[in-house]
């Protein structure tokens, strides 16, 4: 799992079987201090997450299995909404 | 598995039901010897009550952390499963 800042939303009309209604999310990847490090991918989203949140995401075969419709062609997908990270003794709240 | 260090911890309210009660760990890979970061630290659950400041092994793949951490259906993908004493490098 990894976590990551929403910037925006992907839309996509033709979907594969399974995502209607599945939210993509573009966001930027965080180092544990929240800053932004590597690049930017797609994420599936079930918990409508909103620009600017920070996001736990898990990739792999898991990712679809955080979905409704948990047998689809997603490699990335949001798993909570996070509201507090620590790293060495210094708590941020996105 | 990873070698890394446990920096610290995750919280979020709104998640996927299997992370319920469980304990989210940030952890930062590190280098064998010099135990100097290396790459960038990443989330996962803890099956043998890691804290802050443990060196520990880390397994990012998803059946591992499946099994240890959640069940066969839960988006889990990482998990710490054991705290590292020492790491001999070389003849001991």
């Amino acid at each position: 799992m990894e976590l990551a800042r929403v910037m925006g939303t992907v839309v996509a009309d033709r979907k594969y079987e399974g995502l209607e209604g599945v939210k993509l999310l573009l966001v930027q990847p965080l180092t544990s201090a929240l800053e932004p490090t590597a690049d930017p991918l797609i994420v599936a989203d079930r918990f409508s997450a909103g620009v600017g949140q920070v996001v736990w995401w898990v990739g792999g075969r898991e990712a679809a299995l955080a979905l409704p419709e948990t047998f689809v062609p997603v490699d990335a997908a949001v798993v909570a909404i996070a509201d507090e990270v620590t790293t060495g003794g210094k708590t941020v709240r996105p | 598995m990873i070698l890394g260090r446990v920096t610290g911890n995750a919280v979020a309210v709104e998640k996927h039901p299997c992370y319920d009660g469980k304990i989210c760990l940030v952890v930062q890979p590190v280098d064998p010897v010099s135990r100097k970061d290396v790459g960038r630290a990443f989330l996962a659950l803890d099956a043998v009550q890691a804290g802050e400041g443990d060196l520990v092994l880390a397994s990012r793949e998803g059946n591992t952390a499946r099994q240890l951490a959640g069940g066969p259906d839960d988006p889990i993908h990482s998990v710490v499963l054991a705290i590292v004493d020492r790491v001999e490098i070389g003849e001991s």
